[in-house]
C-alpha cells in the first residue's frame, strides 16, 4: 500500500503540472486546488475519525480508540496548517492579500484552535484514562458545533471561495474533464496518504503504549 | 406538582443549593462583577470620545460578557472540586440532574450580572436601544448559550491540573456560533428592528442552545464519573 500511495502521488503531482490544463481566468496558480482542496478534506475527515473513534471509545472504553483519535488529531492539525499556508499563498497572489477573514478561512482558524485546544486539554490530564475520556468528550462537543460555523459564518462575511465547484452544475462545467480528472485522483491519493500517516501513527503509539 | 425523588426536583435542589453557597460568600458574583466592570471601565476609557458604530457597541459588550463569563462561569465545579465535595454530590443526585442545576445557576449568574452591567455600559458608551423587547430577548437567549457550553466545559477544566488558563482556550470555538449570531442580533435590536427582523438569528440560537445541552447532558456522565 505504501509503495501505491507513492507512485499515484507521483502520478498525481505530475498529472496536476502537465496533464490538467490552467482553469480558465486564471494563470498557473489555479493547480493550487489539486493540493488546498485534498488538503482541506483530509483534516476535516481527521477530525471527523477523531470524533467517531471519541464515541467509540466511550462506548468500549478500549484505549486503541483514543490512539485512533488522537493520531488523527495530529495528523489533521498538520493538514489544517498545510491548508492554512497554501491557501494564504494563493490568496496574496490572486486575492492580494495573504488574509481575508473569508469564512473558509475562518473556519480554518476555528478548526485549528480546536485542535489546540484538544492537545492543551490532554497535556492537562493526568492519568491515561482521564486523558482519553475526556478528551473523547470535547471532541465530540466540539464536532457538533462545526455544522452551526458551516450556516452561520457565511452570514456576516462575504466569501471569495468558490461555491461547491465540483458538484454544482453550473460551476461544475468550468471545470474540464482532465481537471476534473487529475482533481478526484489527487482527492484520492492524499486519502490514501492520511490513511498510510494514521495507520504508522497509530502502530507507533501503540508500540509506546507497550513499552511503558 | 414536582415530584421529590423526580429529576427536575432535584436539579432545582441542586440550584438551591448552588445559590445559597453563593450568597454565602458571594465569591463568583464579586470576581465576575469586579472583573465585568473593570473591563468595561477600561473599553470605555480607551475609546474616549470616538463615535462607535452600532455593530461596534453590539460587539464590545459581547466581548465584555465573554471574558466575565470566563471569569466565573467555571466555578460552580471548579469549586466542588477545590473543596472536595464533589464525590457527595456524586452520591446525592444523578450526573444529569447536577448538570441541570449547575446550567440553571449558571445561567441565573450571567443574567444577574448583565442586570448591573448593561445600564453601566448604556451610561459609559452613550448607547441608545432601538427595541428595547428584542434587545432584552437576544441578550437573554445569548447569555443562555453562553451559559451552555461554559457550563459543560468547566465540568471538564474541573478534572485538569491547569483550571483557570484552559477554560477561555476550550470554550471560544465552540462558543463562536453563539457570539457571532448574539452580536450581530444584539446589533439590529439597538438598530431599532423588530424580534421579527432577527427571527433567523433567535431561531439559531435556540437551536444550538438545545443541541449543546442536549449533548452536553448527554457526555456529562462522562466528565463527572471517572
Amino acid at each position: 500500500m505504501k509503495i501505491f500511495t507513492f507512485f499515484w502521488m507521483v502520478a498525481v503531482i505530475i498529472g496536476s503540472l502537465y496533464l490538467a490544463p490552467e482553469a480558465a481566468g486564471f494563470k498557473s496558480t489555479s493547480r493550487v486546488i489539486f493540493y488546498h482542496v485534498p488538503m482541506s478534506w483530509v483534516a476535516s475527515l481527521a477530525f471527523l475519525v477523531a470524533a467517531i473513534s471519541g464515541i467509540l471509545y466511550l462506548r468500549t472504553k478500549k484505549l486503541v480508540y483514543d490512539i485512533w483519535a488522537v493520531s488523527s488529531v495530529e495528523i489533521g492539525f498538520l493538514f489544517s496548517i498545510l491548508a492554512t499556508i497554501t491557501g494564504s499563498l494563493w490568496a496574496k497572489v490572486e486575492w492580494g492579500a495573504f488574509w481575508n477573514w473569508d469564512p473558509r478561512e475562518t473556519s480554518i482558524v476555528v478548526l485549528l484552535m480546536i485542535y489546540a485546544a484538544y492537545f492543551a486539554l490532554r497535556s492537562a490530564l493526568e492519568s491515561r484514562e482521564q486523558k482519553a475520556q475526556i478528551s473523547a468528550v470535547y471532541s465530540i462537543l466540539a464536532f457538533i458545533t462545526v455544522p452551526f460555523l458551516v450556516f452561520v459564518v457565511p452570514r456576516i462575511l462575504f466569501t471569495l471561495h468558490p461555491q461547491n465547484p465540483v458538484f454544482t452544475t453550473q460551476a461544475g462545467k468550468m471545470m474540464s474533464p482532465k481537471i476534473k480528472l487529475v482533481f478526484f485522483s489527487s482527492m484520492f491519493g492524499f486519502t490514501l496518504f492520511y490513511y498510510w500517516l494514521l495507520r504508522l501513527r497509530v502502530n507507533l503509539e501503540r508500540i509506546k503504549e507497550k513499552m511503558l | 406538582m414536582i415530584r421529590k425523588s423526580g429529576f427536575l426536583y432535584k436539579s432545582l435542589y441542586i440550584l438551591q443549593k448552588d445559590l445559597h453557597q453563593e450568597f454565602r460568600t458571594r465569591y463568583a458574583i464579586n470576581a465576575i462583577l469586579l472583573f465585568a466592570v473593570t473591563t468595561l471601565v477600561v473599553v470605555s476609557f480607551s475609546i474616549g470620545a470616538a463615535e462607535l458604530s452600532k455593530n461596534t457597541l453590539s460587539s464590545l459588550l459581547w466581548i465584555i460578557i465573554f471574558f466575565s463569563a470566563m471569569t466565573g462561569l467555571s466555578h460552580v465545579f471548579v469549586r466542588e472540586e477545590e473543596q472536595q465535595t464533589a464525590d457527595t454530590l456524586r452520591l446525592v443526585a444523578s450526573p444529569s440532574a447536577i448538570f441541570v442545576g449547575k446550567w440553571l445557576f449558571n445561567i441565573l449568574l450571567l443574567l444577574g450580572l448583565e442586570l448591573i452591567l448593561i445600564p453601566l455600559y448604556m451610561v459609559f458608551m452613550d448607547m441608545t436601544v432601538g427595541n428595547l423587547s428584542a434587545f432584552t430577548l437576544m441578550i437573554v437567549l445569548g447569555s443562555m448559550g453562553v451559559s451552555s457550553v461554559a457550563t459543560i466545559m468547566a465540568a471538564i477544566i474541573s478534572r485538569t491540573s491547569a483550571k483557570g488558563a484552559l477554560f477561555a482556550v476550550l470554550s471560544f470555538p465552540v462558543m463562536l456560533p453563539v457570539l457571532i449570531l448574539s452580536i450581530q442580533g444584539t446589533a439590529l435590536a439597538i438598530q431599532g428592528n423588530s424580534i421579527s427582523a432577527g427571527m433567523d438569528e433567535i431561531q439559531m440560537l435556540l437551536l444550538f442552545i438545545i443541541v449543546i445541552v442536549t449533548a452536553s447532558i448527554l457526555l456529562f456522565e462522562f466528565v463527572w464519573i471517572l
